[in-house]
């Protein structure tokens, strides 16, 4: 059990390295990534190990960045104050959004959320609330100092609480993944019915994975709010949700570790495909999505991990089976896995479900 | 009040018009396929500003508009039978990663192509009141517009022996193929079907909401609001939907919630219709053997 002492020290360099040695902009990124990574964490909860596709994390996302903003500049809340208030805020909308969607199977409940982040901008606006939120201006939050009179800029300082709060996330979402719950989650994707039949109370699960994804994805917000130091109706568009789908897929949907490869893409590929053209960052977000899909259905993380399991088991000879089948391709073109445990969620409930698959290709 | 209640029904029914001819498209393809079309509202946008191209071109309205609709056509048909016919049978987050990827690429080609600014679309109809003044004349015009394409939809589905076999594609791929039908150039036909109702859906649009090309966004969802209203499985249960939804958002922004909520409201309807009654008010219950 050597791994996690590893893994311990390769993020304790991730969070020195970049502190000692970069430049203030390049931190403000890397900390842009180690947020989209929890928001996508939060996605992959739910989607990669719950079977559960959301096309709405945007929303949560949203609902984090501004319960961080409005505390902070209405009730001027410490900024890690605001956190559990926002965990508590995000789980809870969470819970209430994952009522309807237990009745909502694969493609609806794509739909719905698809609905809601389509929607979320015009709520954000609505003028009821405006004195809250700032209407279309937003609001503006000042970035934290360093506590304790360390020598640090605000940007060092936000990277490394940014990259603690973050290692205390992965450790409480590879826990439960690995545990007991996770293994509910994974047999309701997998088979729903079967895993009613074999005692697991499925709307519990589905709710509380819901609302466990909602806090991930809002404490993303929040961090990502106080990194920004802004907040508007606008930037919480359709796109949001989107891109966090796009770096959950091009992590690898049930990988954990593959939602940081995809949130250094989705941080990093506009950076650069901008210098072709505005539209362009889109483009190449469409293609690679689709070229995944196809050539790649596990993701960059599913591959990877596939690739090391390769190596390790070449050198050591024969055997050496993984201790962990944690990174399982929920993406998988065999009918039997991916289709029938989608689609087959919530059977019980009467809505239209295809039967008749076989045979439409020719 | 009765005047401004009537004034607002009417002028439902015109917008419905326009949603329940983008249901009636993704009904048209989730029919045949069980896929719902994310990237239905971009195509119809990239296919609006084709006609604005040729419009700018000097062509005459109708001429631009019927280039469009068939080259929307041909887009449709390339799009099923490149990207579409190796999902047939994955799993739904693979089609919805596909979907969603269309959407991003063909979003970003209308940008790239025609410019984020917001333009100016024609309308070929007279601008003056009509109808004792509840419409004008565009309202009119695009509602009847409307109203062909979806009868000349039904004849062909009803009368026609290819409305026949891709009916018949659509309700059980393995018996149409033992019969000769074509099942894969169908779907194909049906996704082509789909993008140019679409394309005429926004050429309708455009010269009310002006032509960006995030255009759509709305309008797909009252779309999909209209579609499930009507139930997803259902042509006539769609584009009653639509028009439905037309009303019912027009109503409510005046007297219910406001215009900024408009969008709040197809979510509502989205959520409601799902968690009460999952079919839609005139979809068929599938039963499945497990």
């Amino acid at each position: 059990m050597r791994t996690p002492w590893l893994i311990a020290i390769l993020v304790l360099l991730a969070a020195i390295v970049p502190v000692a040695g970069f430049t203030d902009y390049h931190l403000f990124q890397l900390t842009m990534v180690v947020v989209y990574a929890i928001a996508i964490l939060g996605l992959s909860l739910l989607t990669g190990f719950n079977g559960q596709i959301s096309l709405g994390h945007g929303a949560f996302y949203a609902i984090g960045a501004y319960t961080t903003a409005i505390l902070m500049t209405t009730w001027n809340v410490p900024y890690w104050l605001t956190l559990p208030v926002s965990a508590v805020v995000c789980a809870g909308v969470g819970f209430l959004l994952g009522l309807p969607a237990l009745r909502l199977g694969g493609l609806y409940l794509a739909l719905t959320t698809f609905a809601l982040a389509v929607a979320i901008p015009q709520i954000l606006k609505y003028k009821a609330i405006e004195d809250w939120t700032g209407g279309v201006q937003g609001l503006v939050i000042d970035k934290p100092d360093a506590p304790f009179g360390l020598d640090l800029s605000p940007d060092q300082w936000l990277y490394l609480f940014t990259v603690a709060v973050a290692a205390v996330l992965y450790v409480i979402a590879w826990n439960i993944v690995r545990g007991r719950i996770g293994r509910a989650m994974m047999a309701i994707r997998d088979h729903a019915m079967a895993a009613e039949a074999m005692g697991i109370n499925l709307a519990m699960v589905k709710t509380r994975t819901f609302a466990l994804s909602a806090m991930y994805t809002g404490l993303a917000g929040s961090l990502g709010a106080i990194a920004v130091q802004f907040v508007a109706p606008d930037s919480f568009g359709v796109f949001v949700s989107i891109f966090l789908f796009v770096g959950l897929v091009v992590g690898g949907v049930s990988s954990i570790g593959g939602t940081l490869i995809g949130a250094a893409f989705i941080e990093f590929v506009p950076n650069l495909a901008d210098k072709v053209s505005k539209a362009a960052p889109g483009a190449v977000y469409g293609v690679i999505l689709i070229a995944v899909m196809f050539l790649m259905p596990a993701g960059a993380g599913g591959f990877l991990y596939a690739l090391w399991r390769r190596v390790f088991r070449a050198r050591s000879g024969q055997g050496a089976a993984p201790e962990q089948p944690v990174e399982i391709g929920a993406v998988s073109y065999e009918p039997d896995s991916g289709l029938t445990g989608m689609q087959t969620g919530a059977a019980f409930v009467d809505r239209p479900v295809p039967s008749e698959n076989a045979g439409r290709n020719e | 009040m009765l005047a401004g209640v009537i004034h607002q029904i009417m002028s439902g029914i015109a917008t419905g018009g326009i949603y329940a001819s983008v249901a009636l498209a993704l009904v048209m393809i989730y029919q045949a396929t069980h896929h719902v079309n994310f990237a239905q509202g971009e195509m119809a946008t990239f296919s609006t500003y084709i006609a604005l191209t040729f419009i700018n071109a000097g062509f005459p309205y109708w001429v631009a508009f019927a280039i469009a609709v068939v080259l929307s056509f041909g887009i449709g048909v390339t799009i099923e039978r490149v990207l579409m016919r190796p999902l047939a049978n994955a799993p739904v987050l693979a089609s919805v990663g596909v979907f969603v990827g269309l959407l991003l690429i063909i979003n970003s080609l209308s940008g790239w192509f025609f410019d984020y600014t917001i333009k100016q679309f024609p309308t070929p109809f007279p601008d003056r009141p009509m109808l004792g003044g509840y419409l004008s004349g565009h309202e009119l015009g695009s509602t009847a517009v409307t109203l062909i394409v979806l009868l000349s939809v039904y004849l062909f589905f009803r009368h026609t022996r290819l409305g026949l076999a891709m009916r018949a594609a659509a309700f059980n791929a393995t018996s149409s193929r033992l019969v000769g039908v074509r099942v894969g150039w169908m779907l194909a036909l049906g996704w082509g079907l789909a993008a140019a109702i679409g394309a005429v859906a926004g050429c309708m649009v455009a010269p009310i909401v002006f032509l960006d090309p995030n255009m759509m966004a709305g309008i797909l969802l009252y779309a999909f609001a209209g579609a499930l209203l009507g139930g997803i499985d259902n042509p006539l249960g769609a584009v009653l939907g639509g028009f439905a939804v037309g009303v019912i958002e027009n109503l409510g922004g005046a007297y219910l919630v406001g215009t900024e909520l408009k969008l709040t409201l197809a979510l509502v309807i989205i959520v409601t219709v799902l968690t009460i009654k999952p079919t839609g008010l005139m979809g068929r219950k599938v039963y499945s053997r497990v």
